[in-house]
């Protein structure tokens, strides 16, 4: 990089163009769509948000009507209950859910990765809860959760798991566990499916060895595949912590905005469209936006995506 | 070299076995229970005992989706929105693909890392700015709000998907059209076009599902029917009374959904892993 400017340089002088500043030109321009676009619709509403969180305004009206208010609206985030509620609900959901869904999706990720008959099936069923959308798996899932014609309840109950028919989502005790149990069936198979492919990077030699030398299959596990699948699970942790921070449409459409579910997300659009509080709203964004940004920073820095 | 097997081997086998089959269970119990639920009547769907499977399935529902419900209208909503976002973002994606990919020049890494950042920022942190945008070009409750809204998710995560298969192309491909005297225009289009289409193939469908399946900006950016996608209209689905759900149809709708998905997850499964595990991980 430092050598491209330094021969840019030195050829300033000369006539025409060296084939580097050619080069860089034409990267500009094929970059330049991109950019503008990206600036349009993250970059400018992100402005807007972090400038709108400083006022207080209505929603409601068009053109909008905002009078600056300064940190008033960061005052009151730091006192609402109910906002860190909100995070602790978040915070809950993502380390509860990530951590099933990374040790079951290991599980899973061993049993395909043995060659067996009706692999290819299996694999083809690990994408299907993957693609079918959040809001219809939320849907499926509430309907089967219902308490008096839910599927759940009787089969709970036709394997004596329970003795009598539970409101899952309605009851505040097994709110936040139903609603995690639907995050974990739709990801766990695709966390599987990112960790099989760091399974499959193992050569097997290194199993045949520890055979050789006499371990047992758990030694195994612990001291060849474990270490050698370090990366992969970092990354598909790292993402899915990630998403599941900025969780919505699973808790929005199985339990709204029950305080009990709510997620930060849930709450800010409740703010911000529900109430109309553009203003308060946004400092909420601001503040999900500083959480998740940081665990960002943390994401590439600690694995250093490389460029080139 | 044959070991000796012994009965503990074939109990194992069995363990695994009903494992796999457990596994299989749950993951495709929930779709199989849509499916079942969606092909009943009003009276073996509120049944006790629970019917599993009804004895003659009934249509109906699915008819009723189309005739009851504006479906026809958010699934074309859906079709347009996912379809026009993910051409766009193949579009301006591809470009800048190749020249992150390809090109060196300085300040590749800042841009790629800032692209990199916006693909995961969460979509509620600009809730706020990006209604006042899509107010201020008069895109509320239009397709258009819709597309230009997901080019904020589509369009870094095309460009990242992109770049890594570009990277993997053999340089002499370019270098063999340089020397024949091609501009780097010429060399995109004519040497490297038919060589990405598996990796445009692969990040386009990736885009598609990840607009088609969009909730947050859909339900906030749309007012009604007009530009209503598939998944709100599904969240939002109501019955002839205000306090009964019409499950049936909304099952059925769930399925109507899901199916083409599955069907192009099915035809192109080695290509969406790829995809997924080359670089960009969203779910």
């Amino acid at each position: 990089m430092q050598q491209t400017a330094i021969e840019a340089k030195r050829r300033r002088g000369g006539r025409g163009m060296s084939l580097e500043r050619r080069r860089a030109r034409t990267a500009w321009l094929f970059l330049a769509p991109s950019l503008i676009v990206i600036l349009l619709v993250a970059g400018y509403p992100l402005f807007r948000t972090i400038q709108l969180s400083f006022t207080q305004t209505s929603l409601l009206q068009f053109p909008l009507k905002s009078h600056v208010v300064g940190f008033l609206n960061y005052k009151f985030l730091l006192q609402d209950s109910q906002w860190w509620h909100s995070v602790l609900n978040t915070v809950v959901f993502t380390v509860v859910s990530v951590g099933i869904e990374t040790v079951l999706g290991l599980g899973i990720a061993m049993l395909v990765n043995a060659k067996f008959p009706g692999r290819g099936a299996m694999r083809t069923a690990m994408l299907i809860p993957w693609a079918i959308p959040t809001v219809v798996s939320a849907q499926m899932w509430r309907w089967m959760y219902n308490d008096v014609y839910g599927v759940i309840n009787d089969i709970f109950m036709k394997l004596h798991l329970t003795d009598k028919a539970y409101a899952w989502l309605a009851n505040p005790k097994l709110m936040m566990p139903a609603v995690i149990s639907v995050d974990v069936w739709k990801t766990t198979p695709f966390m599987a499916l990112l960790l099989l492919a760091g399974l499959q990077s193992i050569p097997g030699e290194l199993y045949e060895a520890g055979r050789v030398d006499g371990a047992n299959p758990w030694q195994n596990f612990v001291r060849v595949t474990l270490p050698l699948l370090r990366p992969a699970l970092l990354v598909a942790l790292i993402f899915r912590t990630l998403d599941a921070l900025r969780v919505f449409d699973a808790i929005y459409v199985m339990t709204g905005t029950n305080p009990n579910t709510m997620s930060m997300a849930v709450y800010a659009r409740q703010q911000l469209v529900d109430f109309g509080a553009l203003g308060y709203g946004s400092a909420m964004s601001v503040g999900i936006f500083v959480i998740i940004g940081l665990f960002v920073v943390a994401y590439v820095v600690s694995l250093g995506v490389e460029v080139d | 070299m044959r070991r000796r097997r012994g009965v503990g081997y074939y109990l194992s086998q069995v363990a695994f076995a009903i494992l796999v089959v457990l596994v299989f269970i749950y993951l495709v119990f929930p779709f199989f229970w849509a499916i079942s639920s969606s092909l009943k009547t009003p009276n073996e769907l509120f049944a006790t005992p629970l019917v599993y499977w009804p004895p003659i399935p009934q249509w109906h529902n699915y008819v009723e989706v189309f005739t009851a419900q504006p479906f026809a209208h958010n699934l074309l909503n859906s079709l347009v929105v996912a379809g026009l976002t993910t051409l766009l973002a193949l579009l301006i994606g591809g470009t800048a693909a190749y020249a992150l990919g390809r090109i060196r020049f300085g300040g590749k890494r800042t841009i790629f890392y800032g692209i990199l950042g916006v693909s995961m920022f969460p979509q509620i942190a600009i809730l706020g700015g990006m209604f006042v945008l899509i107010r201020t070009l008069h895109f509320y409750n239009t397709w258009w709000g819709l597309i230009l809204s997901y080019m904020v998710f589509t369009l870094p995560f095309t460009v990242w998907v992109l770049t890594s298969f570009v990277r993997e192309i053999p340089r002499e491909l370019e270098e063999a059209a340089f020397v024949d005297g091609a501009t780097p225009v010429q060399s995109l289009l004519r040497v490297l076009l038919p060589v990405m289409a598996p990796g445009l193939v692969t990040a386009g469908l990736l885009a598609f599902i990840q607009a088609w399946n969009e909730f947050l900006f859909a339900l906030t950016f749309t007012v009604d029917n007009h530009a209503r996608t598939v998944p709100v209209a599904i969240a939002l689905f109501s019955g002839a009374s205000q306090y009964v759900l019409p499950w049936a149809q909304i099952m059925a709708a769930s399925v109507i959904v899901t199916v083409p998905l599955i069907i192009l997850v099915l035809i192109f499964q080695q290509r969406i892993v790829a995809g997924l595990t080359a670089g960009a991980v969203k779910g």
